[in-house]
């Protein structure tokens, strides 16, 4: 408990969403950082960048949707800037569609196994 | 089956006739003496056969796929489905009062005799006559490899109506459309007797009794049937154009049981089908990725796939009547016509041809159909003879073509009202939503 403490008892859900091709990258950051997990998923959406134009026997249809990596990261609160320092240095392109990151407080966490909680849970 | 073919049933008949090629006609006009029992070649019956069986690859796996692909996923199981339980219908229905329709002896210009319903008297001594005097193959395996031409016939109608069209509805449709449509313009291109046989109509492999019939087929009854929900305005894309380009690659294969297979022997004929299924296929293949760049657009997979599909129709008819250049020169020009046909005709028109049945089956029909009275010239290297009357062709050609668009039109509307009354034609709505794989068959292709 001594140590939550010292982290600030906190956690934070820390949302990127990258480029498909700069998974690994953003991975090897973030464990380099001491972050021990993270949740992948393969998502659709769209924000600056303009979509596609797919075109099937003349028949046109632009997409607005783009597909990208939403990575989830919960860590004790005082690594979250490095965190996002860390995601928002090795996502980058520097072109348009790089994409978003989000910072979330968490106000609980379990790991199922043992029961451990919090940060200890992490 | 160029043009077919007198069945001399059981051995001792020696009067069978022969037909001569339009290409010896003139030489073989004053060979009309009785001939002995024709004699049967291994090597002839052996490529029959394969052929007979590549054309059963052409429609499953083949087509089932390059349609299944094409569909969405939630009607992939239905596409697929319908197509193997047509075919399967049609080689039932032949062996019944199907190949006596087309090609028993007797009748008319417009329809055989019944005197092989069931196969009747047909036995493993029975020939069917080739292109050769004196040679012919075992009609049992003649009939397997027209089966397999009626099997794939209706199955490609259901390109224009898949995704909406009730299973029980195709196969009503199926069993109607074959005894009216098919059967009888079967007769009328490849039978001795058959009304455009006589006047010497080139169809060396089925433009207008396959592809012609069936694209036109395909487009009343998308007209009939109406649009699927959410056409033009909603994304209605294939989901799998992987699938689409391994139908198209064992579409190809398939189709040299279909064009060299149509020569009936292993000879010269079916040498010059082969070749001409190879290169008119890669041009139409290419050009069409060529149109769409022209049109400013990306050239891409499911061009090419098309443009494949497009050159293999268009070659049907000519695969034995044209030259190696002038199948490639026909090659092009259905793959451009089936690239406007598909991409500009159909959207102005506003009719929903799901899988451009019509597009690429009709229009590549046409154009084949005519360019082989074409190309058949020997001035585009094609083997008519020297004093071939191109004019007098063409008009012949055009007239089978008017005759077989009429025939077939008429026999789908048919066709397809029976079907509408016997089962209701179409899915439910909701059905239409969730997919016809559920709908209609309980399961899902991808799970």
């Amino acid at each position: 408990m001594q140590q939550i403490d010292q982290l600030g008892g906190k956690m934070k859900l820390v949302i990127a969403i990258i480029k498909p091709f700069k998974l690994d990258e953003v991975r090897e950051a973030l464990t380099t950082l001491g972050v021990t997990g993270m949740t992948v998923t393969e998502v659709k959406g769209f924000g600056r960048q303009k979509g596609q134009t797919e075109i099937y026997r003349g028949a046109e249809y632009s997409t607005n949707m783009v597909p990208k990596i939403k990575i989830e990261v919960v860590c004790p609160a005082a690594l979250a800037d490095r965190v996002v320092e860390a995601v928002q240095a090795s996502a980058n392109t520097g072109a348009i569609g790089d994409g978003k990151i989000f910072v979330l407080d968490v106000g609980q966490a379990v790991r199922i196994r043992t029961g451990e909680t919090d940060v200890t849970a992490l | 089956m160029k043009h077919a073919l007198k069945i001399a049933a059981g051995v001792g008949a020696g009067t069978a006739l022969f037909m001569a090629l339009p290409a010896w006609a003139q030489e073989a006009a004053a060979v009309v003496a009785p001939t002995p029992a024709p004699t049967v070649d291994k090597g002839d019956t052996a490529w029959m056969m394969v052929s007979t069986v590549l054309v059963l690859m052409m429609i499953l796996p083949g087509l089932a796929l390059f349609y299944g692909g094409l569909t969405r996923a939630k009607n992939m199981l239905s596409t697929m489905t319908q197509i193997g339980a047509v075919a399967c219908f049609a080689m039932l229905i032949w062996v019944m009062w199907g190949y006596t329709m087309a090609f028993g002896d007797g009748g008319n210009g417009f329809i055989s005799g019944f005197g092989k319903l069931f196969l009747s008297g047909v036995t493993p001594e029975s020939t069917a006559a080739t292109f050769t005097e004196g040679v012919a193959i075992p009609e049992y395996v003649f009939i397997c490899f027209q089966m397999t031409f009626a099997a794939i016939t209706v199955a490609l109608v259901l390109g224009s109506v898949v995704e909406r069209m009730k299973f029980s509805a195709v196969m009503v449709f199926a069993a109607i459309w074959l005894t009216i449509v098919y059967f009888p313009i079967a007769h009328m291109v490849w039978a001795g007797n058959g009304y455009f046989f006589e006047k010497g109509a080139l169809d060396f492999a089925g433009g207008t009794v396959v592809h012609i019939n069936a694209g036109v087929s395909a487009l009343v009854a998308a007209l009939i049937l109406g649009k699927r929900i959410g056409y033009p305005t909603e994304r209605i894309v294939p989901h799998s154009l992987t699938m689409t380009g391994i139908g198209t690659g064992l579409l190809w294969v398939g189709w040299f049981g279909f064009n060299a297979g149509s020569a009936l022997e292993a000879n010269g004929s079916a040498a010059l089908a082969m070749i001409n299924t190879f290169v008119a296929t890669a041009s139409a293949g290419l050009f069409w990725m060529l149109i769409e760049r022209i049109n400013g657009h990306k050239g891409s997979a499911l061009g090419f796939c098309s443009g494949i599909i497009a050159g293999l129709v268009a070659v049907t008819p000519a695969a034995g009547n044209a030259g190696p250049f002038g199948a490639i020169i026909l090659g092009a020009v259905a793959s451009i016509v089936c690239y406007y046909a598909v991409s500009v005709l159909k959207p102005k028109l506003g009719y929903d041809d799901a899988l451009d049945a019509f597009g690429i089956h009709g229009g590549g029909g046409m154009i084949g159909a005519i360019g082989t009275g074409i190309v058949y010239a020997p001035v585009f290297g094609g083997p008519g003879p020297a004093d071939f009357d191109m004019g007098h062709q063409l008009l012949v050609q055009f007239e089978t073509v008017a005759t077989t668009i009429i025939w077939s039109g008429i026999g789908t509307v048919i066709a397809i009202y029976v079907a509408k009354a016997v089962t209701g034609l179409r899915v439910s709505q909701d059905v239409e939503r969730e997919g016809l794989d559920l709908g209609e068959h309980g399961e899902r292709a991808y799970n």
